[in-house]
């Protein structure tokens, strides 16, 4: 399947730099197994690997399938594999990378529906899993006559992991993901975390026994990949130390 | 039995056998390391009530460690109703059967049966 194509000089700026782009394609529907096609694609100090690839969709092949939105790493959609680590291709300077060559493959874990997009339903399914919203048994948030104060302690229990944009690169990078079809995942874990860390909810015991079974909380082994991965900085794996520490009554 | 109480039960018993264990290699210091291996010795071992008992311990805290852990990598290797059910009581029944026959070793050899 390997291809060489490449933008004439003519195109191209004085600073600007060629670069070898490989691009993992697969068609679920038509290929027993995936390939890759390289372009050469000019690149500049600034330029994005989601920007290569949409310069290879604009002038050499417009059917490299890719899922992105806003482009300044907030939508979480354009996750993949880049030079063999899941990142998201907008906040990928190719500079960076410090290779002449790029190679973008589908996450890992997630099913391929076309080259570089993939199915997000297990992790939408697991995040919706763990209830994703504060509980309380009140109707004071209905009536709008009074607030949910928190100090700002209160706040610093699980601000980092509401930054959550659930791009899914944790899940990509989980080795237990990876043998387990029914792992509950770092993603949907660490939400779990930030919900029952909030002083607001009191939904901690539901949630808690929603990922006491045998595919839950258990089955994360600590590799600390997930908190490697994610651009938020948010630390999943820390989240699911802390969320033990809840099972195991050290706290409460 | 939830899986939180499972894994309480697993980190307990990982704890506990490394306290066990690190006594029974003490004891293997109160005379000279191979003379503690000799035949007789070794007997005497089980002869010695307080010893059997923990080794008895040693034996149970381990084999039930062992098979969660087993049941674990199993678990994470393969997902499926049946094949989950039959993992779980699968270690359990080798972990009962461990138990039983090192007991029976433990007991036999205590009352001077070997």
């Amino acid at each position: 399947m390997a291809q060489v194509s490449s933008i004439s000089n003519k195109q191209t700026s004085p600073t600007s730099k060629l670069i070898t782009l490989r691009i993992s394609r697969f068609n679920p529907k038509h290929d027993k197994s995936s390939g890759f096609m390289e372009f050469s694609v000019p690149v500049e100090k600034w330029t994005t690997v989601l920007e290569a690839i949409l310069e290879v969709k604009k002038h050499f092949d417009h059917s490299v399938a890719v899922r992105y939105s806003c482009r300044q790493a907030t939508c979480g959609s354009c996750g993949m594999i880049i030079n063999g680590k899941p990142r998201l291709a907008c906040f990928t300077k190719i500079s960076e990378l410090n290779s002449d060559v790029v190679t973008v493959e589908p996450m890992n874990n997630f099913p391929i529906i076309r080259d570089l997009a993939v199915k997000f339903e297990r992790l939408f399914d697991t995040h919706q899993k763990i209830k994703p919203y504060l509980i309380r048994d009140d109707t004071e948030l209905e009536s709008d006559q009074k607030e949910f104060l928190q100090s700002p302690e209160e706040v610093e229990q699980y601000i980092q992991f509401a930054n959550c944009i659930k791009c899914g690169l944790c899940n990509s990078a989980c080795p237990t993901m990876a043998t387990d079809s029914s792992f509950v995942g770092p993603q949907a874990l660490a939400q779990a975390y930030r919900y029952v860390a909030d002083s607001r909810d009191k939904g901690k015991d539901s949630r808690l026994k929603i990922i006491d079974d045998s595919h839950g909380i258990w089955r994360c082994h600590f590799a600390g990949s997930c908190s490697q991965v994610c651009p938020k900085g948010v630390d999943p794996a820390m989240g699911i130390q802390l969320l033990r520490g809840y099972m195991l009554g050290f706290r409460s | 039995m939830r899986e939180s109480t499972i894994m309480k039960i697993h980190y307990g018993t990982a704890l506990a056998s490394v306290a066990l264990v690190a006594v029974h290699i003490l004891m293997r210091l109160t005379m000279n390391y191979a003379e503690s291996l000799e035949y007789e010795n070794v007997l005497a071992n089980y002869k010695f009530v307080p010893y059997a008992i923990m080794l008895e311990l040693i034996l149970i805290l381990l084999s039930v460690h062992g098979f969660n852990g087993l049941r674990v990598i199993l678990l994470e290797l393969k997902q499926g109703r049946i094949y989950e059910k039959g993992v779980s009581y699968g270690c359990l029944a080798a972990m009962i059967g461990l138990i039983a026959y090192g007991s029976r070793t433990i007991i036999m050899t205590n009352m001077g049966m070997i």
